[in-house]
């Protein structure tokens, strides 16, 4: 313990650390900065601060090894959120954050308040946000605890996003067993700033009022920054008051007032109040602006009578924001927000001394310097393992000759399968598109109000990333006026990152920017959520290092900095027997691209019979001698079918990623490409069904002679591949296109003609005339359609 | 020549209808904040889609009360064209405008899709450009779009030929596959579907700009 004078509190320090999830070694590190021991309200302020939520307290070093700058990046990490210019005197500020460990106790308003918090984030830097979109992550459906939650986070976000009027766009759903107990809900908003300057938190002008807006200040959300960093427990639902209620209602009013009052100007620094609440508003602000801030408790509007200063500084009651404004202007700035229904109150002002300082009832009750709380916070540093786990090194043993013997007709599986002992193609490509992972999310996304703004270009489940068009909201504008969009786009593969975090992470980048390009966006720069089992294991850290190491490596090469985001850690389950359950490593990847010309840009769907159906990236395979860009260990088939999750996955090529996107970028602006959809999971023959089902027209691809496996040719995955159709009347300047391309980076040829769209209600796979694939659209569709309404209990198809 | 679209706390399709109407058809909007009473110099006032105060208690329950409602009422009883979309639909039934009420989906979730309609009435002016059983295909975005009413209302609904729009698959349980109604006079129109968001055709189809065009009659 520390050394000192004055270190006699009226508390049990042991039991308080344990309640705000401090360690013994901060408490002396408080002391030492404080120069005296910290009073109850000091040391919960420090508590939220100095949580993983707030103050990145493991990962920090790690993050620091992104790219964050660039032509086009105008604000990288450290503010509210990222922004970028679009040219044309337009910027997008955009972010992504969790909210995994209150969906899991309260999905409904976990997942709201998830919504409505990245939301202030983005309209707190002067931005109006157009865009929404979601990553989410459940247990398997066939547990109904799954289902129950799934429903809640589902209905969360669609009740906010739908009710504040803001479009929910796209997104993605997967599952896995890890994450049962534990989902992941990760919200992600793209704004449009409409004011010349963005708006920055930090504070200045001494003297200055300090203005609170919003919604009152109750007790719900206490400490919800130090709960969201640590494990979940079967005790964890005694935490619910950790969990916030949302009000969608606020928030709109709290965005059209924040926009009117940026838009006079005498704004000159705001900051939401999402973790840690008022704590951390006061603290950053100050901080930031190497000023102190006095904040009077009393004037702070309260939601219940009697609530102690401790309440006050750490209630996470939702739809509240901190001003600092211009002197003589407070006035007629609170009533903006009093027109629109909202508080506002004078709450303090800013002080040249660096230390923020709270007054309840006439008394200082908590007086701490900015930076002591906001700078330099701790660092757990851990060991950094030189090789992969055992487990991990065990499971990149497994190879492809590993698998059964396949045949023309199919695979004949081990007899204790429990799909019995043989699969035809057509089988197993019918229970991929039956795997919730890979089938529609269309139960999912009509829930959202995808079309508000009138803006929304590329609706969910189109094409393989949403678009938003750019229009001024302000003033009348015409039809005939924006031709230019965004495109954004949320990517995980957390099964490759759970076998190895480095290739994962950085297919995680590469397919986020490789679906961006399928719309024909240029990617511009990335947001991350980084949702982790607790870091203090040596195999969690190395997960975390070796993915943020892969994020680095993927976004320096494909030019797209990291302008912020998220971590989530201790994302594990303590199951009834003890054991404890991690998730998959899942650092989520947010991108957002500029689209030049929004004429061009491209869906999934084949558009004509007759089309021509081309390949790019890593060709299939002619020879037994298999490229290791491409592979099936780590896939969906493997998992769904051989009911394994195992093997290294797939080298990433990053230098044939940029080849590649910027080749089908070009192709896509010159008017080539009609059609563009990116492999992923279940590879080539999931693709080109998905083709299928969204234009409903069929295809026939004939694959090229060869000696490798059948099941590697239709179901392996990576190799930066893309699946695009080409008009007909096209072919001979396409194959010119092609051939330019080869002379100009000799050796990668990188395109494969496949076959053509046809007007047959039917795909079909053939190989040197043998009939792989042979399935009518609407089985293939009735499968991919219901997969996810089938394990909800519900049937879709009555209510098209 | 222009129309006015109401601006409560929590509309939320009020800039779309703006820019549907002015950015896309050339018609002249401004918008009435809901405590403001003046409608003077208006042809048509749309009440657009949102969550009008949050839409506690029952969506469009608390709007009613609105000042500017007040004025719509007298509006609409010297013959002024009220269209309400969505919660402005909602809005028209709290407010006995328009005959029912709007509840709860069947399948209890918001659902946002294109719904087929086809049009069974062109009595009124609003779809007076289209021939009965046409089709049309409009957005819908809602949680709370199932129609309800008595028999006797369905039946003087017939006999009144209010019946504007009906769904041709029935997303949502209403009753006789009512999408949109019409008041007796046939100045008033409330539907769940959103005009306003088939008006542009770099966002979809643009079905929506007969139902919009007739504002200014």
């Amino acid at each position: 313990m520390c050394q000192g004078p004055d270190l006699r509190v009226d508390y049990d320090v042991a039991a308080a650390l344990r309640h705000e999830g401090l360690k013994p070694h901060d408490y002396d590190e408080i002391c030492r900065r404080l120069q005296r021991a910290p009073n109850r309200v000091e040391l919960g302020m420090f508590g939220v601060m100095w949580s993983e939520h707030c103050c990145y307290r493991n990962s920090r070093p790690l993050l620091s090894s992104f790219p964050t700058s660039g032509h086009r990046i105008l604000v990288g990490p450290g503010e509210n959120a990222g922004v970028v210019d679009l040219g044309d005197g337009q910027s997008l500020a955009f972010k992504i954050e969790s909210h995994n460990h209150p969906s899991a106790l309260e999905p409904f308003q976990g997942a709201a308040t998830g919504v409505g918090g990245i939301l202030r984030d983005i309209f707190t830097m002067g931005a109006r946000p157009i865009a929404l979109l979601n990553a989410l992550r459940f247990g398997p459906l066939e547990d109904e605890r799954n289902v129950g939650l799934m429903e809640g986070v589902v209905e969360g976000i669609a009740h906010y996003g739908n009710c504040v009027g803001v479009p929910t766009v796209g997104g993605e759903v997967a599952f896995d067993s890890s994450y049962s107990g534990n989902p992941l809900v990760n919200a992600m908003a793209l704004g449009l700033m409409e004011t010349d300057e963005i708006v920055c938190s930090g504070a200045h002008g001494v003297g200055y009022p300090v203005v609170y807006v919003g919604s009152t200040t109750g007790r719900d959300g206490m400490g919800g920054a130090s709960f969201a960093s640590a494990e979940l427990t079967k005790a964890s639902l005694d935490d619910r008051p950790a969990v916030q209620v949302g009000d969608p209602f606020l928030e709109k009013g709290l965005i059209e007032a924040c926009l009117e009052a940026f838009k006079s100007g005498d704004v000159v620094a705001a900051q939401d109040m999402g973790a840690a609440g008022l704590t951390c508003s006061c603290s950053e602000m100050a901080a930031k602006g190497g000023l102190g801030i006095e904040l009077d408790l009393d004037r702070v509007p309260a939601r219940e009578v009697g609530m102690t200063p401790y309440e006050f500084l750490l209630s996470e009651s939702q739809e509240r924001m901190l001003f600092v404004v211009k002197p003589g202007q407070e006035q007629s700035l609170m009533e903006r927000f009093i027109r629109w229904g909202l508080q506002a109150a004078i709450v303090g002002c800013v002080l040249e001394e660096k230390v923020v300082r709270v007054l309840h009832k006439g008394e200082v009750v908590a007086e701490v310097p900015a930076n002591a709380l906001a700078d330099d916070t701790p660092i757990d540093r851990h060991e950094l393992v030189s090789d992969p786990p055992l487990e991990i090194q065990a499971k990149w043993d497994w190879q492809e000759d590993l698998l059964p013997v396949v045949g023309l007709k199919g695979i004949n599986l081990n007899s204790h399968s429990h799909f019995g002992s043989n699969l035809s193609w057509d089988e197993i490509l019918l229970k991929l598109l039956d795997d919730p992972t890979i089938a529609s999310k269309r139960w999912v996304f009509r829930q959202y109000d995808h079309q508000v703004q009138a803006n929304t270009v590329s609706a969910p489940g189109v094409s393989d990333a949403a678009v938003v068009r750019l229009r001024p909201q302000q003033g009348k504008g015409s039809v005939d006026e924006v031709n230019r969009g965004v495109a954004a786009v949320v990517d995980c593969p957390n099964r490759w990152v759970f076998l190895d975090p480095e290739r994962g992470a950085m297919a995680a980048v590469a397919e986020a920017a490789r679906n961006l390009s399928c719309v024909g966006a240029e990617p511009l720069a990335v947001t991350d959520n980084l949702n982790f089992p607790s870091p203090e294991t040596p195999t969690g850290y190395w997960q975390l290092a070796l993915a943020c190491r892969g994020l680095s490596k993927a976004c320096k090469t494909l030019s797209t900095p990291v302008t912020g985001g998220n971590v989530s850690l201790y994302n594990e389950t303590r199951l009834a027997d003890g054991e404890i359950q991690p998730i998959h490593p899942t650092p989520v990847v947010g991108m957002v691209g500029l689209v030049h010309d929004l004429a061009n840009v491209c869906g999934q769907a084949w558009l004509e019979p007759g089309d021509l159906i081309w390949l790019l990236g890593v060709p299939i395979d002619t020879t037994v001698a298999v490229d290791p860009r491409v592979s099936l260990a780590g896939s969906s088939y493997l998992e769904c079918i051989h009911g394994v999750v195992t093997g290294r996955p797939p080298e990433i090529d990053l230098k044939l990623e940029c080849l590649v996107q910027s080749f089908l970028r070009n192709s896509i602006t010159n008017g080539f490409v009609r059609s563009a959809h990116d492999l992923s999971d279940g590879g080539l023959a999931v693709a080109v069904a998905e083709c299928c089902i969204a234009a409903n027209f069929g295809a026939h691809l004939e694959l090229p002679s060869s000696d490798a496996r059948l099941d590697r040719l239709l179901f392996a995955e990576g190799g930066s591949r893309i699946l695009v159709s080409v008009s007909s009347t096209q072919a001979v300047a396409w194959q010119k296109v092609l051939n330019q391309a080869n002379t100009a980076s000799p050796g990668s040829v990188f395109a494969q003609y496949l076959g053509v769209v046809t007007a047959d209600e039917e795909l079909l796979i053939t190989q040197a005339g043998n009939r792989l694939v042979q399935l009518p659209l609407n089985q293939l569709r009735e499968c991919f359609e219901q997969a996810i309404p089938r394990r909800m209990g519900l049937d879709l198809s009555s209510s098209v | 020549m222009s129309i006015g679209v109401v601006v409560f706390p929590g509309s939320n399709c009020d800039r779309d209808v703006r820019w549907a109407a002015q950015g896309c058809l050339d018609i002249p909007t401004r918008f009435l904040w809901h405590e403001s009473r003046d409608l003077n110099g208006l042809d048509a006032v749309v009440l657009p889609g949102g969550f009008s105060y949050g839409d506690y208690l029952r969506c469009g329950a608390i709007a009613r009360f609105a000042p500017v409602l007040e004025s719509l009422v007298e509006f609409v009883a010297r013959g002024g064209r009220v269209l309400g979309i969505c919660n402005g639909f909602q809005v028209l039934t709290e407010l006995g405008l328009l005959p029912g009420a709007l509840t709860r989906n069947r399948s209890l979730h918001f659902i946002c899709e294109d719904a087929l309609l086809t049009v069974e009435s062109n009595r009124t002016p609003w779809l007076k450009g289209h021939q009965r059983k046409d089709a049309l295909t409009l957005p819908i975005a809602h949680g709370e779009g199932r129609y309800q009413c008595s028999d006797q209302t369905l039946c003087q609904l017939q006999d009144d030929d209010a019946i504007a729009l009906r769904y041709v698959n029935n997303p949502n349980g209403s009753v006789a596959d009512i999408a949109g109604i019409t008041n007796k006079t046939g100045n008033v129109l409330g539907l769940m579907p959103h005009p306003e968001r088939a008006c542009d055709p770099v966002i979809g189809g643009v079905d929506g700009r007969g139902l919009l065009q007739s504002l200014l009659g």
